[in-house]
């Protein structure tokens, strides 16, 4: 019989029959775990697009804090508009922008940025993260659900009016 | 016929007694061995033990308050729940009223946070104890790997709990605890978001947080738990050591478990529970003002038992400091049975003479060696601006690693070559002094930084106000 000489006996071809589907089922299990576990966001909350207010409201070389948007304006020297995500990219504390040293200063473990939210004092490993941020008829509207990590500062990061 | 009264028929309320009582203990060693082994409680013992593995100086009763703190924690948890509501900031403003409005409120709170922070020493020391007796050996591999899942169990326990108060020490100590996740390679950042429910901790995190705490943790420790009993009466109960055992004394003593045991363990578990009490009743639950997420504390520390790891993530590059060293020490603490193997010292403290030496040597170097090293970090070297074209992960991260590492290898290369060390002795030197230098990392964490993290002389401290 060609049985006997098959390299896979019935019993061992059932064994991994039987592992297979009850990966399978492990796996789809596990799915639905993890789908049923993922965040969901609320509309008008942090996570969805916030109105952060009007070009003119905002002198140059400034810097605004929009606490519900968890974020600051930051209009550079030129004119130029950044929202930076106010949480450190190092262990996720509320970082305050220092106006007598124009930097922003982070209380838990000493990570400095500048202006722009570059890295000037580690342990931050990368600079502040941005959002997205448009203007539409004046108006600066951040998407909050869009966070942009970044490694440097890039010109191509600034929105202009 | 009428003088012949027959006995009359139990009335309902002596049946009810008869089956569902206890007899009482009986007065012979024979009944007091059943009693034991007919009861589901009581059987976690042998029906006889031998008096020397009874001395208190021998386990400390360590794993047995373990035990005790987990039914109190049980007993306040659950009664805890019916004041609580797992909403951000309700949660804040239902601990408010437990602590002034609840009868008991603030005592059985109080008794919750106090028990669960000794939970973690006890464990701790419980694995300690483990450890230096070298209990863990053949054939009890297994059931370290299950204390030391309980014990993460455990940290996770606390620290789900520590939001639940969504106070400003919760929430800080909770976000900085979280960040730590997200420098896992490549998942940390989905991972983050799937524990905290969101980018940040929030409403969804408390709720995660709160569901785990009361559902899924302690029923796993509850089973692991019992997991755990069965396992040490399997591999033959408490470890003693051979040589007392078999060379000095062939026959050794044995007693019954009741009521010598028993009775002892009643009389240690009072105790305990007299003493949480008492201190619960002196000393107030930490509770800060409520949870602002636009405003962190200076400092803003993790729980006290991730002050350790907090101190490491100030001297390493993330993913060194909160990733790479923890999953080597972890991984190392669930190996250590299986290359820490000799049997023959099974149950002595310190493994040997020399053991014991080498004990207090890796102690007192890891106490020296520590501070000196946090200072000269804190100071002196500063490798990522010394090596600026480097990435950070480098010479911020495995540069530092391997400056540390290395004296330690040579370390471990003097003992096994002066002091002829073998294995055994040599896994207590580096596990002594690398325990030890984690406890003076977190004691520099808890006691010596202050605003920005700086170091301070703690009569020195700056006071913060919030």
């Amino acid at each position: 019989m060609t049985e006997t000489s098959s390299p896979l006996s019935r019993r061992d071809f059932l064994k991994i029959t039987w592992a297979f589907f009850g990966g399978v089922v492990a796996l789809e299990t596990a799915g639905v775990f993890l789908a049923y576990l993922q965040p969901r966001l609320a509309e008008g909350e942090f996570g969805s697009v916030i109105t952060a207010g009007l070009v003119d409201d905002f002198p140059l070389n400034s810097v605004t804090h929009i606490p519900n948007g968890r974020f600051y304006i930051v209009r550079i020297g030129d004119g130029g508009f950044l929202a930076v995500y106010h949480r450190c990219t190092h262990l996720g504390c509320t970082v305050p922008w220092d106006s007598t040293t124009q930097k922003f200063v982070c209380p838990c473990h000493n990570s400095q940025f500048d202006q722009q939210g570059i890295v000037e004092n580690p342990p931050a490993p990368r600079p502040l993260d941005l959002f997205a941020l448009t203007i539409e008829n004046g108006e600066i509207k951040v998407d909050t659900g869009d966070i942009i990590q970044r490694q440097t500062y890039d010109v191509a990061q600034v929105v202009y009016p | 016929m009428e003088e012949q009264t027959p006995t009359p028929e139990p009335s309902l309320f002596q049946r009810m007694k008869h089956r569902l009582t206890p007899e009482g203990v009986p007065a012979d060693d024979r009944g007091r061995m059943r009693m034991v082994m007919e009861s589901l409680i009581l059987h976690i013992h042998p029906a006889k033990v031998e008096t020397s593995s009874m001395k208190w100086t021998y386990t400390w009763g360590l794993g047995g308050l373990s035990a005790l703190l987990m039914a109190i924690l049980g007993g306040t948890g659950i009664i805890l729940i019916n004041n609580y509501t797992p909403a951000a900031p309700q949660a804040y403003l239902d601990i408010l009223e437990i602590n002034s409005n609840v009868w008991f409120g603030e005592l059985i709170r109080n008794l919750h946070h106090w028990s669960a922070n000794l939970l973690i020493v006890v464990t701790v020391l419980h694995l300690i104890r483990v450890f230096v007796t070298g209990a863990y050996r053949p054939p009890r591999e297994l059931n370290w790997l299950i204390g030391v899942a309980m014990l993460l169990l455990v940290i996770g326990a606390n620290f789900t709990g520590y939001l639940l108060p969504w106070d400003q020490l919760a929430y800080w100590a909770i976000t900085v605890g979280t960040s730590i996740i997200s420098y896992v390679p490549l998942i940390g950042q989905w991972l983050s978001q799937l524990i905290l429910g969101g980018p940040e901790v929030g409403a969804n995190t408390l709720l995660n947080f709160y569901s785990m705490h009361i559902s899924f943790i302690p029923l796993a420790i509850f089973g692991l738990m019992s997991y755990h009993f069965w396992r040490v009466r399997k591999d033959g109960g408490l470890t003693i050591p051979k040589s007392s055992k078999q060379i000095e004394d062939p026959k050794p003593e044995r007693v019954t478990t009741i009521p010598n045991l028993t009775n002892r363990e009643m009389i240690f578990a009072l105790a305990w529970t007299a003493a949480l009490l008492l201190f619960s009743m002196l000393v107030p639950a930490p509770l800060e003002g409520i949870a602002n997420p636009a405003l962190s504390p200076n400092p803003a520390k993790a729980p006290w038992y991730f002050m350790g790891l907090q101190e490491l993530l100030l001297h390493f590059h993330p993913l060194v400091g909160a990733i790479i060293i923890p999953s080597i020490a972890i991984a190392g603490i669930f190996l250590l049975p299986f290359f820490d193997l000799n049997l023959k010292s099974v149950g002595v403290y310190f493994r040997s003479q020399r053991g014991r030496a080498l004990t207090v040597l890796a102690i007192g170097i890891a106490l020296i060696a520590t501070p000196i090293w946090v200072l000269l970090d804190e100071y002196l070297l500063n490798w990522t601006l010394w090596l600026p074209t480097w990435d950070a992960l480098i010479s911020n991260g495995l540069i530092p690693l391997a400056v540390i590492a290395l004296p330690l290898i040579l370390l471990d290369d003097r003992i096994h070559k002066t002091f002829q060390a073998d294995t055994e002795e040599r896994v207590l030197f580096i596990a002594t002094f690398l325990f030890t230098a984690f406890i003076v990392l977190t004691l520099i964490g808890i006691y010596f930084r202050g605003p920005g993290m700086s170091l301070y002389l703690p009569w020195n401290m700056p006071v913060v106000v919030h």
